[in-house]
């Protein structure tokens, strides 16, 4: 079974737009959002639930207020600011280490569950899909974005399904590397502007450090031919594969309105050009 | 006043109005809290100079000591130790720096080094400051990092910090301190989905907010009808105009070709400034 992340660095670059177009192309694959801050395949792929977990992050530090003595222990030794000067705990600051808890002398403090969010498993059009909601100002998405994966790689095992689809975070912290480690590829959608392009290194470096095969496309790009053609030079410096451009079309917004991917969305001539980067990323895939 | 420039969704604009919103203002400071792709720099076309490097806390284990007793990794709540027999792994991309490790080993087998994972830039152009925080390749914390680049600004009177994409812990974390957030976001289901997001995490921390919608014109009207239901004010509305996404392409600030941009920004700030006084 193989894995492929669609990442871009970069926000706004269409990388969902790519991910559902690419999974109205794939004959079987599970999907899975792993863009869990900002879940928005969702809205084009419209699944229908069919299971719901509760996703629990970080342990939660709580007090008893009876044993506590205020020695101020806890206070000195949190390294996230997580306990007030009158030795309260900060649920939105703590990350669950249980440093507190271990250096309390009055056993008052005990780690407890927080449930941070759900995690689906649901069927669409396109076949199955796993999504994920994070509870507003809830922490650990890179930890929420391995369960997604997770649960996508079981589903695709009993369903036999020979490839998962990614669609992965922006930028190049936690959740991304938690997206794309261990993946067969990276597909890396990036814009052909000065910062597009900045975050474009930057996101091909993590794909090396963590020794990740990617390939490159560039969206929007008549926005700048000279832009573009240097991310088409750079990538072959760099020995990535360059999977082709997408010029910028309103078919893209409108498609989204209508809730259809660009390959669904009639006399779109985006179409034919995801096409054939499709068939590009598989053969690479099937090397 | 400290203005937080944030959008749920990445790719919005929050860099494009957080830097002519400086640019515009002259006097203030910028600070670029979206560490894992900082960008705010490239439209400044300014060279930064590093002020310091962002470490943390690493934990070094003496083997000579350690009994391999595993109560360490026992302890350790993002597994970034694993005890065997006679072998010990330690996961640098998973530890938190707590300090946990280093103060339960009853062979003090267990001290503490500290590792790179970021630095902070700054430059300076006329009266405007700009801060930047940057996360190492390969390093997942960005937290940290922007609690640190907040901090060189902690007292300037007004500023904009460019929040990172998303709803969790980074931004969170540069909203925290904010007297306002200013939403941007696209009006499309996208933006819209995204926006409500982040609509949810700014009300659940208590801060007063205003919506800017950039390449207005580019969907529909679903955004202006969730803000009028919501009671939430537009403060500006950028077009959708080429010319603007050509710029920003090539890292020019729109508000320098097109001058009459300036004089609505300054209005805009007028109007934040009024939103962020009553507050939430």
């Amino acid at each position: 079974m193989m894995e492929v992340t669609v990442i871009s660095g970069k926000g706004g670059t269409g990388k969902t737009t790519l991910a559902a177009a690419f999974a109205s192309l794939a004959q079987n694959a599970v999907l899975a959002d792993c863009d869990v801050d900002a879940a928005d395949l969702h809205l084009i792929l419209d699944p229908l639930v069919e299971e719901r977990r509760d996703f629990l992050g970080l342990k939660l530090a709580i007090k008893d207020e009876d044993k506590c003595i205020d020695c101020g222990r806890c206070l000195d030794h949190c390294r996230f600011s997580a306990i007030s000067e009158d030795f309260e705990i900060i649920r939105d600051s703590c990350e669950g280490c249980a440093v507190c808890q271990l250096v309390c002398p009055e056993d008052a403090i005990s780690m407890v569950d927080r449930i941070s969010g759900e995690a689906f498993i649901s069927s669409t059009r396109f076949g199955p899909m796993v999504h994920a909601s994070l509870m507003a100002g809830e922490e650990a998405s890179g930890k929420l974005v391995a369960m997604v994966r997770e649960m996508a790689r079981k589903v695709a095992k009993n369903s036999e399904k020979d490839l998962v689809l990614i669609d992965g975070p922006p930028g190049i912290g936690c959740p991304v590397i938690a997206a794309i480690s261990g993946v067969s590829m990276v597909l890396v959608v990036t814009e052909p502007t000065l910062s597009g392009m900045h975050d474009l290194e930057r996101v091909l470096g993590v794909a090396e450090h963590f020794k990740i095969p990617s390939a490159v496309i560039v969206n929007k790009a008549d926005i700048n031919e000279d832009n573009t053609n240097k991310i088409r030079t750079y990538c072959s410096e760099r020995d990535v594969p360059f999977l082709g451009r997408l010029p910028y079309h309103d078919s893209a917004t409108e498609s989204m309105i209508k809730g259809q991917t660009l390959i669904e969305h009639v006399d779109n001539p985006l179409a034919p050009i995801i096409k054939d980067m499709w068939n590009k990323m598989e053969e690479i895939l099937s090397e | 006043m400290k203005i937080a420039v944030a959008s749920g969704k990445g790719g919005t604009g929050k860099t494009t109005v957080a830097v002519n919103l400086a640019l515009s203002l002259k006097k203030c400071t910028l600070v670029d809290c979206d560490v894992e792709e900082p960008n705010c720099a490239i439209f400044l076309n300014t060279s930064m100079q590093k002020l310091e490097e962002v470490r943390l806390p690493v934990p070094v284990f003496d083997l000579d000591r350690c009994t391999y007793c595993g109560k360490c990794a026992d302890f350790c709540m993002y597994n970034a130790i694993a005890v065997f027999p006679e072998k010990l792994l330690f996961f640098q991309d998973m530890c938190h720096s707590c300090g946990g490790c280093a103060i339960l080993c009853p062979e003090n087998a267990v001290t503490e080094s500290t590792r790179k994972i970021g630095e902070i830039d700054h430059a300076r152009i006329a009266e405007l400051d700009i801060y930047q925080g940057k996360l190492e390749v390969g390093e997942p914390l960005a937290v940290p990092i922007i609690r640190r680049v907040k901090e060189y600004a902690k007292d300037h009177s007004v500023v904009i910090y460019d929040a990172p994409p998303g709803t969790a812990c980074p931004v969170i974390d540069t909203l925290k301190d904010a007297d306002i957030a200013l939403l941007v976001t696209e009006p499309t289901p996208f933006g819209l989905h995204d926006l409500k997001l982040a609509v949810d995490v700014v009300r659940k921390m208590n801060i007063p907010l205003g919506v800017i919608i950039n390449r207005d014109g580019v969907g529909n009207d679903c955004v202006d009808r969730y803000c009028e239901e919501e009671g939430i004010e537009i403060v500006m509305r950028i077009p959708n105009d080429r010319r603007i996404a050509e710029m920003y392409s090539n890292g020019i600030p729109f508000i320098f070709e097109l001058q009459e941009y300036r004089e609505i920004m300054l209005q805009s700030y007028w109007r934040i400034y009024q939103i962020a006084e009553a507050g939430p």
